[in-house]
């Protein structure tokens, strides 16, 4: 059986949250590998979540919020872009695989970014196979 | 233990059509803290309402999770729903599984069942760990402030005093009444301003519920919707007034005539603004150069709007029409005189505006030539207004004793300041931006700040009443509630883990949060609190948390879908 990668997404409610609902409304298609959490701004994003899931299984994680600039509360976009550097910075000394964290600017009216996204993902992912960062303990 | 509902949506074959609602509803049965599944075809119906309210009390249900659509679309209802039957809104949540799932996963029924259901076990996970909570109700200062004592600002002043309402009328300068003052005569009918503005000023200044503040201007602004907090700096020392809403009414200015020295703006005593030839028209039609009686006008319409490459690219809506007026009374007054308008084009929509314009045409005989202008220049003291005509595509010179622009309309000075003090946006011109350009365009997008007249855009005087009462029926509705109903799901600090290092205070984008004078650690202003998220992130002690948002519940949430 084909490999098929779980991605876990931390969407905003404002921006990236509504595009994917807008991609269901337009009927546009994509791969049903992703799993999705609604945060109310990028900003709250804890970059625990993101280890957890990794811990828990995910194969990547898509962290997907409003265009610079559009943020629903000014500048909490700014902040996960520069945690989300951070993060992979850390992955990186960790020898962990830091291509495995997206992080992408996705509007209330780009559903078809949200869905290109998504099968992109899906597609270089299924490239590299299985993430190692799976505790097996879990 | 919990004791969770969750009620499956087939949304007709929305869902039903590719997730095997059934198989769903069984795997949740088996799930702890689930004490009640059931699938209908229209939960949002009333009848589907119904089955909600019913399962709540026949199972003592305390959550409840609908998986339907996407919570944009419901949730307010079911929320309403669950309500009614004792489960408190916050404690019902939706689990998307239309926008989300059915609908983009349409050729893979198997693995769309599956993923139903893991969205349905994250939300559930939610559900267990959400707070009951209730609304904040926050009160409202019934009081106004209103910046600009302009035609606008007088409006809004007077709309909120008659209603019974306190209004403070902030004027940067020494009179009311802002550029209409200064206008000769008004169209359509040139009858002058100075009757209806002397009455509307004496109206305001008589009202036993108006403060008129002039020679003041507004320095600081704190605090949120219906409890602001203003400093004013006024000839007699800074006063502070609280205020549950602001009206910005601050007016417009000219585009300089100095940047439009391809009229000679700046460069030709003779070369005047439009409002410059109002005074005239009110006190003399003598040229500023050597006092001569002026008997030749040429007009320039657009001067600077219009022009994206050199000036600004929007049209300033009222040049038209006062040109028209200008052309007109100066026939009027010097009927052996010539007056000529070079447009691009004229728009006249407003009621009786084109017949208006016709009018000075035909009754006036003012000469309309289509043209740009390309330049005017002195010389000899006689102006030269030099363009082509664009109906017959020759050049056109004519030779006058004084030329009028109309300059473009742009932002009244100092407006990006104040709206950094009020904390609301301004647009690419500089003007006040507007909530949203057709369904809210007498609100700014802070709660609370409202926008009026030519502040917003260029306006004539109709308009800018009609947008001034709009504004003063906004602050009025805003008054009538007793209190401010906010969400709840607002940050809070754990008083045990916070250390006091202020990291949260830094990283909240609303300044919600303080330290506590003697306690020594963050304390949250809800009011303000937007519930962002921001401060729980930085929070090195995680005591900093917005609550049904918890580090907890998206953990919960992680482990069941990242499995
Ligand atoms: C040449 C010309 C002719 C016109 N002729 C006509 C006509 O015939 N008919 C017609 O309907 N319209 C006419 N208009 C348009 C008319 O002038 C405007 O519609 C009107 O002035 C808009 O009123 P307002 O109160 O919004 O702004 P303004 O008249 O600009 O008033 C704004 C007020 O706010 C004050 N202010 C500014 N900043 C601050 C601050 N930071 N703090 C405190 N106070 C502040 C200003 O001092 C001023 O008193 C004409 C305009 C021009 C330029
Ligand atoms: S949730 Fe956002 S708005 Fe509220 S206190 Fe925290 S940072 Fe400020
Ligand atoms: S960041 Fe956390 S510990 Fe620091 S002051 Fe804020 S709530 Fe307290
Ligand atoms: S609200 Fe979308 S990123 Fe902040």
């Amino acid at each position: 059986m084909e490999f098929e990668p779980r991605i876990v997404g931390f969407l905003c409610n404002w921006c990236a949250y509504s595009g994917a609902d807008l991609a269901g409304t337009s009927r546009i298609q994509y791969p049903p590998n992703i799993r999705v959490i609604r945060l109310m701004c990028t900003g709250a994003l804890d970059p625990i979540y993101v280890l957890r899931a990794f811990l828990e299984g995910a194969d990547g994680i898509l962290i997907a919020g409003c265009h610079p600039g559009d943020c629903h509360y000014l500048n909490g976009n700014y902040k996960a872009r520069r945690r989300v550097a951070i993060l992979k910075e850390i992955l990186k000394e960790l020898g962990l695989e830091e291509d495995r964290v997206w992080l992408r600017w996705i509007s209330a009216s780009e559903g078809q970014r949200f869905a290109d996204t998504v099968k992109e993902m899906v597609e270089y992912l299924k490239a590299k196979g299985p993430s190692p960062m799976k505790n097996p303990i879990l | 233990m919990a004791r969770i509902g969750v009620f499956v949506c087939h949304c007709g074959f929305n869902i039903a059509g590719v997730v095997d609602v059934k198989r769903v509803v069984e795997e949740i049965k088996k799930l702890p803290d689930v004490a009640f599944a059931a699938d209908y075809k229209y939960m949002c119906s009333e009848p589907g309402q119904n089955l909600i309210r019913q399962a709540i009390k026949e199972h003592k249900l305390d959550g409840v999770v609908v998986a339907a659509c996407s919570p944009s679309m419901h949730e307010v209802t079911f929320r309403k729903a669950a309500a009614s039957a004792g489960v408190n809104p916050y404690r019902t949540e939706i689990a998307n599984i239309r926008e989300q799932v059915s609908w983009p996963h349409q050729n893979y029924p198997e693995e769309a069942t599956l993923k139903a259901i893991e969205v349905i076990r994250t939300i559930i996970e939610k559900v267990r760990y959400d707070e009951s909570l209730i609304p904040l109700g926050i009160p409202v200062i019934k009081k106004a402030l209103v910046i600009g004592g302009g035609i606008a600002g007088l409006t809004v002043a007077l709309d909120i005093a008659n209603a019974g309402y306190p209004v403070i009328l902030v004027e940067k300068g020494e009179e009311l009444g802002g550029k209409v003052r200064r206008l000769s005569g008004l169209y359509i009918n040139f009858n002058a301003p100075d009757g209806f503005l002397e009455e509307k000023i004496k109206a305001v200044m008589e009202h036993p519920n108006v403060t008129v503040l002039t020679r003041s201007e507004v320095k600081e602004v704190g605090g949120y919707v219906g409890n602001f907090i203003v400093k004013v700096e006024t000839p007699s020392g800074e006063k502070s007034f609280d205020v549950g809403a602001i009206v910005v009414a601050t007016g417009f200015d000219l585009y300089p005539l100095q940047a439009l020295g391809e009229y000679g703006g700046g460069r030709y005593p003779d070369v005047i603004t439009a409002l410059e030839f109002e005074r005239m028209l009110k006190d003399g039609l003598k040229r500023p150069s050597d006092g001569k009686e002026v008997k030749s006008v040429a007009f320039v319409q657009c001067a600077g709007s219009r022009d994206p490459q050199r000036h600004r690219p929007y049209c300033s809506k009222i040049c038209c029409m006062y040109i028209a007026k200008q052309a007109s009374l100066f026939k009027q007054k010097v009927p052996d005189g010539q007056a000529l308008v070079f447009y691009i084009d004229i728009r006249s929509q407003g009621k009786k505006y084109e017949e208006f314009v016709q009018r000075a045409i035909m009754d006036y005989g003012v000469l309309y030539i289509r043209g740009k202008v390309a330049r005017v220049y002195e010389e000899g003291g006689r102006v030269f207004v030099r363009g082509v005509d664009t109906l017959s595509g020759r050049p056109v010179e004519a030779e006058v004793d004084l030329a009028v622009l109309a300059n473009a309309v742009v932002a009244s000075p100092g407006t990006e300041e104040l709206a950094k003090r009020l904390r609301v946006a301004t647009d690419a011109f500089g003007f006040f931006q507007e909530a949203h350009p057709k369904l809210r365009p007498v609100e700014s997008l802070t709660a609370g700040v409202f926008i009026a007249g030519a502040a917003q855009f260029p306006k004539d005087i109709p308009e800018t009443i009609a947008q001034a009462s709009g504004a003063a029926a906004k602050v009025l509705g805003l008054f009538a509630q007793r209190e401010l109903i906010q969400e709840p799901t607002v940050a809070y600090v754990v008083e045990e883990l916070c250390s006091g290092c202020g990291l949260c205070i830094e990283a909240c984008p609303y300044e919600a949060r303080a330290l506590h004078p003697w306690k020594g650690i963050a304390t949250v202003n809800v009011a303000l609190c937007q519930g962002c998220g921001a401060c729980a992130v930085v929070c090195p002690n995680k005591a900093s948390r917005v609550r049904n948002f918890t580090p907890l519940q998206y953990l919960a949430m992680v482990e069941e879908i990242a499995r």
